[in-house]
């Protein structure tokens, strides 16, 4: 594998999943338990899709084909998405919403200090603007998991089962992939396998605060790339630019 | 005797243009007009919401989908800040919500539109938030403490929204001729509600008096919603769109536009429950906080135990 189509993987990779949980986030738009909570999780959503323009404006860049953000984002069907099935998946509950974004921003939080080292200038740079706001979000779902963790039965069942639900699509963000190892070997990304299981130390170690149980690896590994969750998010996303090609907004 | 003695130097306090705080004395009249007012305009803020959310989905470009993200967060911050205002004056945020679900508290009318097409989120910031701004531009200067300072910090941000909500319009109108078609269906269907947001005729509002006299209002119904026609005509003849109003035309000798008259029969039902969109708004707001209670319920718990 050459070194730019893997350097396009990885940032379309890291745009995609934040594009598209900034989408499922945007949905919860007038949909919080309390207002609060519904200015915080907008307040995320605006800072995914604001990572999400950066990184797939480069990735169009890398590619050099003319593609803009708005062109990847738009424009590209399923199969295209090479975002990680944990992002697409519904918001069930606030739970759901809560256990997966925690995820993500653990995740992430591992991710951009590693990245503000990379010997790739454009990527360092971005690394250092987006973590910032990814500090912030897992200060606040870290606390939301402790919270409904230890809150009342209910809550604790509900963020319980999140956690076992979702706990399917993580074997995805555990395994490196070619494009990963290659750049990783250029220094321009993390060591995957090291930012894997720091991860899962982590995500581990405020479960188990929070009173609850590591969720059971005992499940069927998708092999698919997709659920059958971002068909429907991108008809949704898509439908002016598909409907109007020749408009623009 | 010692009513009318203290009713009489609030009211010389009043008009020497002093602001009211919620430790003052003030009449039960006055507290009660202000929480209404003021968490009207809270639900308001919140409950507009629903229809510009109906489009964060479908955006058509990150930048769009950014902006009106950060649009519909701003309002509920104004929602956040002005049930905070409202809670100085002794009522509570559950005790408002309650009274917004029986019934009993009213949010604008607007708001029970739906809106149908992309272009609806431009009309929306243009002319929504454009009324809205005009009726809170004169509400810096109310009497009540809280509520001016809450409408100081507001304005700006709805003043960026209406330009924001333009900037779609432009941008519609020299696209394609779909496009051109979704803005002129736009303001066809928000004109008339926009003008309903100012409220009934003067001669017809019974609160307008008492409002006046305490300051709470500083400018009435139909002279905020000329100012705004005077200023948005030719906004709409700039965008090269027709305001759905035959008679609508520019009055020399008065300095103003002529209008026809408001639909008031139709005004009427959407206050009373009976608008194309209310039974919807309601339903969802009632919904999302029954499903929040869990949630609400555990942060409690989780406080309580924090404290022990
Ligand atoms: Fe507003
Ligand atoms: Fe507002
Ligand atoms: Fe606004």
């Amino acid at each position: 594998m050459d070194m730019q189509p893997a350097l396009f993987q990885y940032c379309l990779q890291l745009g995609d999943n934040n594009l598209i949980l900034g989408h499922r986030l945007s949905e919860m738009c007038s949909r919080g338990p309390m207002l609060e909570e519904d200015i915080a999780l907008t307040n995320f959503a605006l800072d995914h899709i604001g990572q999400a323009e950066a990184l797939l404006k480069y990735a169009g860049e890398i590619e050099g084909k003319g593609r803009s953000e708005d062109d990847l984002s738009y424009l590209r069907s399923v199969d295209a998405f090479s975002n990680w099935k944990l992002v697409e998946q519904p918001n069930t509950d606030f739970a759901y919403v809560i256990a997966r974004q925690f995820m993500v921003d653990v995740y992430q939080c591992l991710l951009y200090p590693k990245l503000q080292k990379s010997t790739n200038a454009m990527i360092a740079g971005m690394a250092g603007r987006f973590l910032k706001e990814s500090i912030y979000h897992q200060r606040h779902t870290s606390a939301w998991v402790h919270r409904l963790g230890l809150g009342t039965a209910e809550s604790h069942r509900r963020i319980q089962q999140a956690f076992n639900n979702l706990w399917r699509y993580t074997p995805e963000i555990l395994t490196a992939k070619p494009f990963e190892t290659l750049l990783s070997a250029q220094g321009i990304a993390p060591d995957p396998e090291e930012l894997a299981m720091d991860w899962t130390v982590q995500i581990i170690r405020v479960i188990t605060k929070a009173g609850l149980r590591r969720p059971s690896d005992d499940f069927v590994e998708s092999y698919t790339t997709h659920t059958e969750h971002l068909g429907p998010l991108l008809a949704d996303m898509q439908y002016l630019q598909r409907t109007y090609p020749d408009a623009k907004w | 005797m010692e009513f009318q003695k203290k009713l009489h130097e609030f009211q010389q306090y009043i008009d020497a243009e002093e602001k009211i705080e919620p430790k003052d004395w003030m009449p039960d009249d006055y507290r009660l007009h202000n929480i209404r007012q003021i968490s009207q305009h809270a639900h308001s803020e919140v409950i507009g919401m629903q229809p510009e959310g109906n489009w964060i989905t479908r955006a058509p470009t990150l930048r769009a989908k950014k902006i009106l993200l950060a649009k519909i967060q701003d309002e509920g911050g104004h929602g956040l800040y002005l049930y905070s205002a409202a809670e100085t004056l002794g009522i509570s945020r559950d005790e408002m919500i309650e009274q917004l679900h029986a019934g009993k508290a009213k949010y604008s009318s607007v708001f029970n539109y739906p809106t149908l097409n992309w272009a609806d989120i431009g009309a929306i910031g243009w002319l929504v938030d454009g009324a809205a701004v005009t009726n809170q531009l004169s509400l810096r200067r109310t009497s009540f403490g809280p509520y001016s300072r809450a409408m100081l910090r507001i304005c700006n941000e709805e003043s960026f929204h209406q330009r924001q909500g333009y900037e779609i319009m432009l941008k519609m109108v020299k696209g394609t001729p779909d496009q051109h078609e979704m803005a002129q269906d736009a303001l066809n269907r928000w004109w008339w509600p926009a003008l309903m947001m100012f409220g009934p005729h003067d001669n017809q509002s019974s609160r307008t008096t008492k409002g006046m006299l305490w300051k709470i209002k500083r400018a009435s119904n139909d002279e905020l919603r000329q100012r705004f026609i005077d200023k948005t005509a030719p906004q709409a003849e700039f965008l090269g769109l027709k305001i759905p109003d035959p008679k609508l035309c520019w009055n020399e000798a008065s300095g103003h536009y002529d209008t026809a008259e408001i639909n008031w029969e139709e005004f009427n039902k959407v206050i009373n429950g009976d608008g194309p969109c209310n039974r919807e708004r309601m339903e969802h707001h009632k919904n999302v906080h029954a499903e929040g209670a869990w949630v609400r319920e555990a942060a409690a718990a989780y406080a309580t135990r924090k404290e022990v």
